[in-house]
């Protein structure tokens, strides 16, 4: 009986760092700016399909394709916050919402233009694939290489934010954006590289999510609900609350479906309300 | 003897390590006009965001006349006469300025509700909110939308509003702030007008202003109450003059 | 200038702002052209008279009280399935099931308002998308009760008043469609003129200080919510009896973010805004039926990008500031 539900609760976490990777970048930008980006799964779609494109067209290697993604997706990210978000900063949301969902509207109908609507299949390096067997529990290679790839940049975010001065910035932003403006921190600019920087994660979420759930062109819609989830469940702005709360929701998401497959989607869309009734800052969050 | 409009007692609040307001006493007699005074960061505000019920208290008491109303939700406050200003305009950008002073008439007479029939047929609440407004000498300007009134006009609308809630306790937050000083003296003279059946407390930093218009004056210094008395009391006190009059001596 | 402002009327300058214009009129009789001028379209006339509907009460809560709901499809779906049902289970008489969509829209808007009037920003987004997020599931889920993802089939209408069968060409659909719309049309008027209208666009427009007036906006916005889902349960059960079926789709949060669109193109807070979006946008459909899905979800994400970029009140917004500065120039 243990052995199932260790591979269920490794499986949950595997699943929940993705949705960390995915969803680390939001929860930063929206504790700093309070700007509702719903196309934040957009770039992570970008990052997905830029991996495709270079194994397929171009041969090359899943792990040379991963920088790109990366980079794609945060370059794409800064030309839209400068050419279009930037001017909603001070917007109503109501307004932040419809821009954003235009764009990802957008991003849906270009991935299927230049795509189609099949999932994209990734090839992945054999020594990716395959299990480990331990005490009689699967552990699938590619999942432990993203919890692996997840807890490293988890701890490289934490450890940044905390004891370098651009994380510094971004902690007083979050804190109290009126006050960081008034100590003379340029708020607008560390916000975006700080947009860059967590598109660029998402983009990187993209791409290590095809084998885990797949690459289509709902992906931009499908996922940005999770990614919501876990950023109104760990809080904005906080690192630590999104990593537990990625951890949470990936793992009832995956024992969900696993131990009571009847209720599908429902149980998570009824742990994320009871949650944002009760907490309605989180969490983790502190407003 | 009547009991004072309004009692503050024991009052504390703190954020975290931070005393907002410590063990405030406050008492306004009826009719009176009382000046909080005290530099930036003493508290001010915050002691009208508590008394309002805008910030929860960690203790202490509030009473308007007998009742006490501690745990009054801000609304139900208003609308036992205990209203209050905002420092920086808080208004309603796309109304006109008669739609938003009749907004808050209505609210008081208890037909904000009533969903079945039009504005229009409710001459008395409009005819009250235009004497409002022509009192504070709005009347010409009442139809234009709040966005649009001079930053002057705008600080008068801020007083019309708070007036149509029927008010026997006005908190007054700096209604003179970033007005020029001769219109501020224009306010003050409004204000002064003002029916002796409200009670006022009003925040104020031109000194010239507070020993004009208030009969008693209350110090306040890093959320306490540092002294309470007369002008004359208060001109001549020398901790005032030591925290607080010192760095100003245009008095 | 002392005479001008003795003479000025508060009372008559506000009802004559209630007025009703010409422009209103000639838009609600051009309603009725389609019956002569489009015979083959009234289909499409009576879903355009059902979306706009939904867009109405879209309006009350986002234009009126300044409340973004991405899941308000819930309330079309609940009605939608309430009269759907009604009708399976043998009771197809259609006025019974506009009234039975509206009072189960309403109860679950009325319990559900208890939390929505305590949320703003982005906790109240979340909360609406993800409160339409469990209804559609539920629903799927539901087979034996909803017909799941293939829809509730045998809907049975029986004739309107007795008398009026539901015809293939949409005579009696679009009639009853735009019966329905024009009579909650004159209730949703009264309303925005009222007090209490008054005191919603208040809510919206400084949700800070309305407390300090002494308004108790949680008692309104809980009344305006109530009274929006039950607008939206009507649609929904008009929609279900002219069409006799019920599709999941009633429910999905692409039908909440289309109604989105439709309202915030047409111009909200202005009760027509809805219509005229409605008409643009499912006319648009309508001819571009033949295009894969993909690409008109592209054009409404160029739309929505230029609308609040170029047109933040929508049509109607962009039009009247065109009215105000002709009669600016002609003064």
């Amino acid at each position: 009986m243990l052995g199932p539900f260790v591979g269920v609760l490794f499986d949950g976490f595997a699943y929940g760092m993705l949705l960390f990777l995915l969803s680390v970048g939001l929860s930063v930008t929206l504790g700093m700016m309070n700007f509702v980006n719903l196309a934040h799964c957009a770039f992570a779609m970008l990052g997905g399909y830029v991996t495709v494109t270079l194994m397929r067209d171009f041969q090359w290697p899943f792990f040379a394709t991963l920088p790109l993604a990366f980079l794609s997706a945060a370059a794409t990210a800064v030309v839209f916050e400068r050419a279009l978000y930037r001017r909603l900063y001070r917007a109503s949301e109501l307004d932040q919402v419809l821009l954003t969902i235009g764009i990802a509207f957008i991003s849906v109908a270009v991935a299927a233009y230049l795509y189609g609507t099949v999932q994209q299949p990734v090839e992945l390096p054999s020594y990716l694939r395959g299990s480990w067997t331990l005490l009689g529990v699967n552990f699938g290679i590619y999942r432990v290489f993203l919890v692996v790839t997840a807890l490293v940049i988890a701890l490289v975010l934490g450890l940044m934010l905390e004891f370098t001065r651009f994380g510094g910035t971004i902690r007083a932003a979050v804190d109290n954006q009126r006050m960081a403006r008034g100590l003379g921190i340029d708020v607008d600019r560390s916000f975006a590289v700080t947009f860059a920087l967590g598109s660029g994660l998402a983009g990187l979420g993209g791409a290590l999510a095809i084998e885990i759930v797949g690459l289509d062109p709902a992906f931009a819609f499908h996922y940005l609900v999770y990614v919501l989830i876990v950023v109104s469940v760990g809080g904005l702005g906080s690192i630590g609350g999104s990593f537990a709360a990625a951890s949470l929701i990936g793992f009832s998401d995956v024992a969900g479906k696993y131990y009571v497959p009847e209720l599908g989607a429902f149980l998570i869309y009824l742990v994320m309300l009871a949650l944002l009734m009760w907490r309605p800052a989180g969490l983790f969050g502190k407003r | 003897m009547t009991a004072p409009a309004l009692t503050v007692h024991g009052l504390n609040k703190s954020f975290g390590s931070l005393v907002v307001a410590n063990d405030i006493e406050l008492v306004l007699p009826p009719g009176e006009r009382h000046a909080l005074i005290g530099p930036n960061g003493a508290g001010k505000t915050t002691l009208i965001n508590l008394m309002t019920g805008m910030l929860t208290p960690d203790s202490g008491q509030i009473l308007l006349g007998d009742s006490d109303i501690s745990r009054l939700s801000p609304d139900l406050r208003v609308k036992r006469g205990l209203v209050r200003t905002f420092q920086i305009n808080s208004l309603f950008p796309h109304l006109s300025a008669l739609e938003a002073v009749t907004l808050a008439v209505c609210e008081r007479r208890g037909i904000a509700p009533a969903w079945w029939r039009a504005l229009p047929a409710y001459r008395d609440a409009i005819e009250e909110a235009y004497a409002i407004l022509l009192s504070l000498r709005l009347g010409d300007v009442c139809t234009r939308p709040t966005r649009e009134l001079a930053y002057g006009q705008q600080r008068l609308l801020e007083i019309a509003l708070a007036l149509a809630t029927g008010p026997r306790v006005l908190l007054l937050d700096e209604p003179a702030a970033g007005v020029p000083r001769e219109e501020s003296a224009e306010l003050f003279a409004a204000i002064a007008g003002l029916s002796k059946d409200i009670s006022i407390l009003f925040i104020e930093h031109d000194m010239n202003v507070v020993f004009r218009f208030a009969s008693r004056i209350i110090v306040m210094v890093g959320g306490r109450i540092l002294v309470e008395g007369t002008p004359v009391q208060i001109a001549t006190d020398q901790q005032v003059r030591e925290v607080y009059l010192g760095k100003r001596h245009h008095v | 200038m002392a005479s001008a402002s003795s003479a000025f009327a508060p009372q008559a300058y506000l009802q004559a702002q209630t007025r009703w214009r010409a422009v209103e009129l000639a838009f609600w009789l051009s309603c009725l052209l389609p019956f002569v001028l489009f015979p083959n379209y009234l289909v499409l006339a009576s879903q355009i008279a059902i979306t706009a509907l939904f867009a109405l009460s879209l309006d009350l809560i986002l234009g009126y009280a300044g409340i973004v709901s991405l899941g308000h499809a819930a309330f079309f779906g609940l009605g939608a399935y309430s009269a759907g049902l009604l009708a399976k289970h043998g009771w197809g008489e259609p006025l019974s099931g506009l009234v039975l969509g509206a009072v189960v829209a309403a109860l679950v808007g009325y319990v559900s308002s208890f939390v929505i009037a305590r949320f703003r920003h982005l906790t109240l987004i979340m909360i609406t998308l993800g409160f339409g997020l469990l209804l559609h599931e539920l629903a799927n889920k539901a087979h034996w009760l909803t017909g799941g993802a293939d829809g509730l089939q045998g809907v049975r209408m029986w004739p309107l008043l007795g008398a009026f069968m539901f015809d293939l060409w949409g005579f009696t659909a679009y009639a009853y469609a735009l019966i329905v719309l024009f009579a909650v049309f004159l209730v949703t008027r009264r309303l925005t003129n009222s007090p209490f209208g008054l005191s919603l666009r208040g809510i919206r427009e400084n949700p800070v200080r309305m407390p300090a007036i002494g308004a108790p906006s949680v008692a309104h916005i809980r009344k305006i919510y109530t009274l929006s889902a039950a607008i939206a349960g009507i649609a929904g059960a008009l929609l279900a009896q002219t069409t006799e079926t019920v599709s999941l789709e009633t429910l999905s949060f692409q039908r909440s973010a289309d109604v989105l669109v439709i309202l915030v193109l047409g111009g909200a807070g202005r009760l027509y805004g809805g219509f005229v979006g409605a008409i643009i946008f499912m006319v648009a459909r309508d001819r571009f039926s033949g295009l894969t899905p993909q690409y008109w979800y592209f054009g409404i994400g160029v739309l929505l990008v230029a609308v609040v970029m170029f047109l933040p009140n929508g049509i109607l917004g962009g039009l009247a500031r065109l009215a105000a500065a002709w009669r600016g120039k002609a003064t």
